[in-house]
């Protein structure tokens, strides 16, 4: 195997670089999404494409995927001048690539879904072995029979790169890999790569994260508007050069100053239990949760272990069983409604912007009357609506944090996924609510729109409210945190003082070490 | 032939074009797509199949014409929703309305004229054992080609690369393009698949159920066909099933009605319904597995990003 892994023939060796894009630029419309660009990799390189989003990653990388054309430039492989029509025509060349969003089958089996990305037709019972070999070879199990759907984030990303492997690449590119991952199945995973660079296969990584960079990547090529701004080598730089090279200015510092002693409880979670929503949801345990006014709170923890069912409870899209569970501003409010919660000054931000915070086609205006018609500032009467008013917050809202937009009042969907999401949070953040709960605040936004939300967040405890942050950026939550506390298979650690916490105790709780029913780990954990 | 035996001849021509149309709808179904039309196709291919016979003597030639139409009006649903990108809930009742329409005005000098009946295969030998060797033996072609595809589509979906590509076009048409596959091209094939069962379901109805033309003869068949579908929770096997239980309680229904023994007719005509309901709801118990079988994407429309 891995022989059959490592750079085929001697081809790679007469020509220097694997993989040359020459100029390349895409328009979209008016839009020059690429221009210009020129990215090199070499055989048995990890070579890095920073750029905050909307920088032309995606459009580069999909380009090089055969999934876009560019409209000027060309491509060579291994030297030659290559026209990749197609995904298909790409990963018959060797290139694989593993996506942010998976593109995986969840009613399909592990073995099908690797299936359908290797050619021709498959025996799925020799696939099944294949899988389980270079699985155990590489360091990421996987079932061939399991159901996609019954998976984690971290096992569904293992698919995607064992899918990538069994083609045997020799360029593997992967979008945002460590977005959804613990510490450790992140330094996992940096093995798994080191092996395959190793042996000739060259990886272009893509990640917002410096540190990770830094680490692992051997070059690195940075896009800003579309343009190259910088080829350099990442361990020669500090991470704020490399985000001043991204951003071109100085990213802004977050500042911390905070007040010593937090005020009243403002949110209180007292023994909050929920059932499980359906085969793939998580059940809620004994959850407690006191934040008060003047602090925030973040929770970490691996996608899928509660966190959306925590929000949910929380927010009241699903209501708890007893009224004492959920105590908002004083008022045992685990009975009542969304809109009765909001009332009683809090604010909720939910992970999925598009969508679930936001209504697609709804303009921004409307959108802001869907959460805050409830509110004092009279943006219905009698069941009539002030629509001058709601725009009016919009352009204060839209003026405040920085959202971006075309026209005045566009569509939601209109609005690329960071400046939406600065305008579900400003949406919430404007009405000054004393408890804010917020899920994944910073999800897939740029570094400066990130700074922009994490500095509104601590500015709103600054002003004596409670924050409770929902992240799995453990980066953001060490930044904002003034305590900590861990969500595994839906129970929820004590919060402990950010100061008194590192990564690697972060990362054992991640994996359960808190877990009341199962004292083995914690036992393994503390040895 | 004693009565026995008639009943369950009868049971069969009955569930027979439930099994035809509901065939071709479950493969459209696993693809993604909820093509509304099927009663418009199949009473297109009855129309068409009977006009075809009746014109040239051949029950042969007007089984390819029925195919033929459904086909043709399944391309009209496929053009619109996979190129056009319309509304496929929208466009499949369209297609049922004008399917109703155009089959009233191709078909209104064929009303009442005698049809040519499909005549059954009869293996000698075989089909002389008394009582079965008839039912198993003596069937028309369409019968066996009926439960032929039934086999045949849980083998080619279940067995083959064919058939897992249109489950994941069905599940997730996203990722489906991101690797490369055509999805409005393998939606349009599973389409006509759909039209091509449909029509054949119709002449089915018109060449050897009745044979002869009756303006709405399909009489809401490709509705039952449509509910078989999702109540067999998109598996052929389940499907077959349910066509052919709510075949035996139909004509069950019938028979007990002509016996008269004073149950309201309106309980007797709405127990198939019932019962089809019951049994499958009872056989699909299994929460995960239908959750499995159920194509996440379908209704919607795919554009690929370009």
């Amino acid at each position: 195997m891995t022989e059959k892994m490592s750079v085929k023939g001697g081809t790679a060796a007469r020509a220097e670089y694997l993989l040359e894009a020459r100029n390349i630029t895409k328009m979209f419309g008016d839009l020059a999404a690429n221009s210009n660009v020129t990215l090199k990799i070499a055989p048995g390189e990890i070579h890095a494409l920073l750029g905050e989003n909307g920088a032309g990653k995606s459009t580069l990388v999909k380009i090089i995927y055969g999934a876009l054309q560019p409209t000027v430039g060309e491509l060579s492989w291994l030297g030659e001048t290559v026209n990749i029509a197609n995904p298909a025509a790409a990963r018959k060349l060797g290139i694989g690539m593993v996506f942010q969003h998976f593109s995986l089958f969840e009613a399909l089996s592990v073995a099908e879904n690797i299936a359908l990305a290797l050619p021709g037709d498959i025996d799925l019972d020799e696939l099944s072995k294949k899988i389980s070999q270079v699985s155990s070879e590489y360091g990421l199990p996987l079932e061939p029979t399991a159901l996609v759907a019954d998976l984690s984030v971290g096992e569904r990303q293992r698919i995607e790169i064992v899918r990538c492997l069994l083609q045997e690449p020799r360029l593997l590119i992967m979008d945002e890999p460590t977005a959804v991952l613990t510490p450790q199945e992140a330094d996992q995973l940096f093995l798994t790569l080191e092996r395959l660079a190793s042996e000739g296969c060259a990886v272009l990584y893509i990640s917002h994260r410096l540190d990770e960079v830094k680490r692992l990547c051997h070059d690195s090529t940075i896009l800003r508007h579309g343009k190259v701004v910088g080829t350099v080598n990442p361990q020669k730089e500090t991470a704020a050069s490399l985000a001043r090279l991204m951003v071109g200015a100085d990213v802004h510092a977050i500042n911390s100053n905070r007040v010593s002693s937090p005020g009243a409880s403002l949110l209180k979670l007292n023994d909050l239990n929920q059932k499980a929503d359906g085969p793939f949801g998580v059940a809620l345990r004994n959850i407690e949760l006191d934040v008060r006014a003047g602090e925030v709170v973040a929770i970490a923890g691996v996608a899928g272990n509660g966190q959306s069912e925590l929000f949910d409870a929380i927010s009241g899209e699903r209501l708890s069983s007893t009224a004492e569970s959920i105590c908002i501003n004083d008022r045992n409010c685990g009975l009542d409604n969304i809109t009765l919660r909001r009332r009683h000054s809090s604010g909720f931000v939910p992970e999925e912007r598009l969508g679930h915070g936001a209504v697609p086609g709804f303009t921004l205006s409307e959108n802001i009357i869907l959460t805050r018609h409830s509110d004092d500032d009279g943006l219905s009467r009698s069941g009539f609506l002030d629509r001058a008013k709601a725009i009016a917050i919009n352009e204060r809202i839209t003026k405040d944090y920085d959202v971006r937009k075309g026209k005045p009042d566009p569509e939601a969907r209109a609005l690329s996924g960071g400046n939406l999401q600065k305008f579900v949070v400003g949406r919430e953040l404007d009405r000054k609510p004393k408890v804010l709960v917020i899920n994944q605040p910073t999800w897939g936004v740029d570094a400066g729109a990130a700074a922009l939300i994490r500095q509104a967040l601590i500015d709103l405890a600054l002003s004596g409210s409670a924050v409770l942050v929902i992240s799995q950026d453990l980066d953001e939550i060490f930044e904002i945190a003034d305590r900590i506390a861990v969500i595994s298979r839906g129970q929820l650690s004590e919060a402990f003082p950010a100061s008194e916490l590192s990564l690697e105790s972060i990362g054992l709780m991640m994996a359960g070490a808190h877990e009341k029913k199962d004292s083995h780990i914690t036992e393994k954990a503390s040895a | 032939m004693d009565g026995t035996q008639a009943i369950i001849l009868t049971i069969i021509t009955a569930s027979t074009p439930l099994l035809l149309a509901a065939i071709g709808e479950l493969v459209v179904e696993r693809s993604g797509v909820l093509n509304l039309g099927v009663e418009g196709m199949m009473v297109m291919g009855a129309v068409c199949g009977f006009a075809t016979a009746y014109t040239t003597g051949s029950p042969t030639l007007g089984i390819f014409a029925g195919i033929m139409a459904g086909v043709g009006m399944a391309f009209i649903f496929a053009f619109m929703t996979q190129t056009l990108v319309s509304n496929q809930v929208a466009t499949g009742l369209a297609l049922t309305l004008l399917g109703l329409g155009l089959s009233g005005l191709i078909g209104e000098s064929f009303v009442g004229l005698p049809g040519v009946k499909l005549t059954p295969i009869s293996i000698p030998l075989l089909g002389d054992i008394p009582f079965i060797g008839r039912i198993l033996f003596g069937q028309d072609i369409l019968v066996y080609a009926s439960l032929a595809l039934v086999v045949a589509t849980t083998y080619v979906l279940f067995r083959t690369r064919i058939g897992l590509i249109i489950r994941a076009v069905g599940d997730n048409h996203h990722s489906a393009h991101s690797l490369g596959y055509n999805v409005i091209m393998v939606r349009y094939a599973c389409i006509l698949f759909g039209g091509a069962c449909a029509g054949l379901s119709g002449a089915y109805l018109s060449l050897a159920y009745t044979p002869q033309w009756i303006e709405n003869m399909t009489a809401g068949r490709g509705w039952i066909a449509l509910a078989l579908v999702v109540f067999a929770t998109w598996l052929p096997k389940r499907l077959a099933i349910g066509a052919y239980l709510f075949g035996t309680v139909w004509i069950m229904g019938l028979y007990v009605q002509a016996q008269g023994l004073g149950i309201p007719s309106q309980f007797l005509s709405s127990l198939p319904y019932l019962v089809t309901i019951i049994a499958l709801v009872i056989i699909s118990g299994n929460k995960t597995l239908t959750r499995v079988n159920t194509p996440a994407c379908i209704g919607q429309s795919f554009v690929p990003d370009r």
